[in-house]
């Protein structure tokens, strides 16, 4: 049970570098870290104790075995995010081309 | 099921052309605006088959490298799957027609087209497959594209807006994906019909209620939903105009709204108080929206806070859950993207044509462009609900639903709100298109060919929407995607079972 009340602490210090942070690579950073909790999590639904991997063999029987198809899934996820975060990186970098900082509060001239 | 082969081919064109555009776009000029249209072209064609097929067949499985049900990737052509299809790509086809002459201004076209097909396929995808991890995937596609498409430009305003727009939609899609992993842990299928029956003998769980709330967050963000909708007037109004017509027009819908429907009616099944969050969520949005664009003086946020308040009468309609509410809702999504395209197609022009968004600086531009100020026009009677243009026509349905549901006040809401539009259209025609001519103004010119071509196209649509509600296109059209609604959780059986 601790383990995933972990999962949960680890997602809330991504959410709240997201939303407290005001420089734009410690956001993206908690972006990263939101996800892979989410990601843990998906893992740790699909764990058994003591499971075995899901190779199907003559001579053996398998009893207990993890779950194999969050794993697929979780991988899918991880490219997902990598795709993300290369991109908001690349933003970032235009951003500070243009504005000279990584303060999202200097960064706002969008309103109303 | 021999017509099946052609629900992959949804996904698999509009990957064909991204892929072939960015592998040929750059060495041959004129590729990327012959290829993104007859792409795009093509999926039009195909999505009024599927109108076809189902009307003809019913629903349509379609079982990825022949897997059974539960164990592959399933794809479902169903009535509502059709009409999401023919209004996202009919939208689209006019759009890739407008950008072949607006987005000259931009240097790398075959990137433009190339995200633009990515961004189609994301969608068409989100909105056939029958899998719930899939949808995950799909939605990512198209959002990634979409954050790519609003930094086009990378420019102050875009840069800014396109990172606030991906992070808090990227938060969206973690609270998807951690809803759909819960759901995972309690059913331990993916397939959504598998899921639909097993949570149907399960029963209501504190878990289906926590996934619930998790979908409303994520799906909301996606959809702008009112307290969710930061992200909208930014990204919409700093994106190239037809990115914006594009985001406004369709991917808010088919990202949001056709996503919370399915999963909520087909998936989870509605409850009274679902249903009852979604219509005070819609009521929020219609009227919070509109009280905040009626103040911009910057035309496309004007546009992008109106999306808003649109979005919330579609939400109340679906919400109430009649079929007569749920048929409005339909009714008016499909309305809601072909004007709100049609419009932010004309604040492009406007734009291409005088170089500023500034209603104030605007004035008299009907003596110059009366194809863009007609079709202007037109859009702005349909969304502020004049008859006999369509946006009037779904706006009643909606209210008569609220009304023979007995949500007086939902009613009442939504008429204060339709008027408020009304305002705040006017105010846009008074400042930019009707009055006195301004001297700088006096050298603008009409937009080119394909612009007007593809305006006065979705002004015809505008002006001809009402004729969907006739009895024998609404048949096929409309009725089957409102039943598929109201089938509720049999959803499975219909999938499982055909």
């Amino acid at each position: 049970m601790i383990i995933y009340f972990l999962c949960l602490v680890l997602f809330c210090i991504g959410l709240y570098c997201i939303l407290r942070k005001r420089n734009i690579i410690k956001i993206i950073v908690g972006i990263i870290i939101a996800e892979y909790a989410v990601n843990l999590l998906f893992i740790l639904v699909a764990y058994r104790k003591n499971g075995r991997s899901p190779i199907l063999s003559p001579d053996t029987e398998i009893i207990n075995m993890v779950d194999p198809l969050p794993q697929a899934l979780v991988l899918t996820s991880i490219v997902i995010g990598l795709a993300v975060t290369s991109l908001l990186v690349v933003i970032a970098m235009r951003i500070y081309e243009k504005y000279g900082t990584f303060d999202i509060t200097k960064i706002r001239e969008l309103k109303g | 099921m021999e017509m099946s082969w052609i629900v992959p081919l949804f996904v698999g064109i509009s990957l064909l052309g991204a892929f072939l555009v960015s592998l040929l776009g750059r060495k041959i000029k004129l590729l990327p605006d012959i290829l993104g249209n007859l792409t795009v072209l093509a999926l039009l064609c195909l999505s009024v088959l599927a109108v076809y097929v189902v009307a003809d067949k019913g629903v349509v499985v379609y079982n990825v490298g022949n897997w059974r049900i539960p164990l592959g990737i399933t794809l479902v052509l169903d009535g509502l799957t059709s009409f999401m299809l023919v209004t996202v790509n009919l939208v689209a086809f006019f759009i890739a027609l407008y950008a072949v002459n607006y987005m000259k201004k931009f240097t790398s076209k075959d990137k433009f087209y190339t995200l633009f097909l990515l961004m189609l396929a994301g969608m068409n995808g989100v909105i056939i497959t029958g899998d719930i991890f899939n949808l995950f995937v799909f939605l990512e596609i198209a959002s990634v594209a979409s954050y790519a498409l609003v930094a086009f430009g990378t420019e102050r305003h875009e840069l800014e807006a396109a990172f606030k727009y991906a992070v808090m939609s990227t938060v969206g899609s973690l609270f998807i994906l951690l809803g759909i992993v819960f759901l995972y842990s309690y059913t331990s299928t993916l397939n959504m019909a598998d899921m639909a029956s097993i949570l149907a003998d399960k029963g209501a769980s504190n878990l289906v209620l926590m996934v619930s709330a998790l979908f409303l967050m994520g799906f909301g963000l996606k959809a702008a939903l009112v307290p969710f909708h930061a992200w909208l007037p930014d990204a919409h109004s700093s994106a190239p105009a037809p990115i914006s017509a594009m985001l406004s027009g369709v991917l808010i819908k088919s990202l949001g709204v056709y996503t919370l429907c399915r999963l909520f009616y087909n998936v989870i099944g509605i409850s009274s108080s679902l249903s009852s969050i979604l219509m005070v969520l819609g009521t929020l949005s219609m009227v919070i929206g509109v009280f905040l664009a009626i103040g911009q003086w910057d035309l496309k946020r004007l546009l992008a806070y109106h999306s808003i308040s649109q979005i919330g009468y579609v939400i109340l309609g679906i919400g109430l859950g009649t079929p007569l509410g749920i048929a409005g809702g339909l009714f008016h999504l499909f309305n809601h993207s072909v004007f709100k395209s049609l419009l932010f197609l004309n604040s492009g022009a406007v734009e291409y044509a005088t170089g500023t968004r500034d209603l104030k600086r605007m004035g008299g531009l009907a003596q110059k462009m009366p194809v863009t100020s007609a079709t202007a026009l037109t859009a702005s009677m349909s969304i502020a609900g004049i008859p006999p243009f369509s946006g009037f026509w779904s706006k009643l349905i909606i209210i008569i639903a609220a009304v023979q549901a007995n949500r007086y006040g939902y009613a009442l809401w939504a008429v204060i709100a339709s008027i408020l539009t009304l305002a705040s259209f006017m105010k846009v025609m008074k400042y930019a298109f009707f009055g006195q001519l301004k001297e700088k103004w006096s050298q603008v010119k009409e937009v080119p060919l394909c612009m007007k071509i593809s305006m006065s196209m979705l002004a015809l649509i505008c002006l001809g929407g009402g004729l969907l509600f006739l009895p024998a296109v609404k048949e096929v059209f409309l009725d089957k995607a409102v039943r598929v609604l109201l089938e509720g959780t049999r959803y499975s059986q219909v999938i499982l079972g055909g």
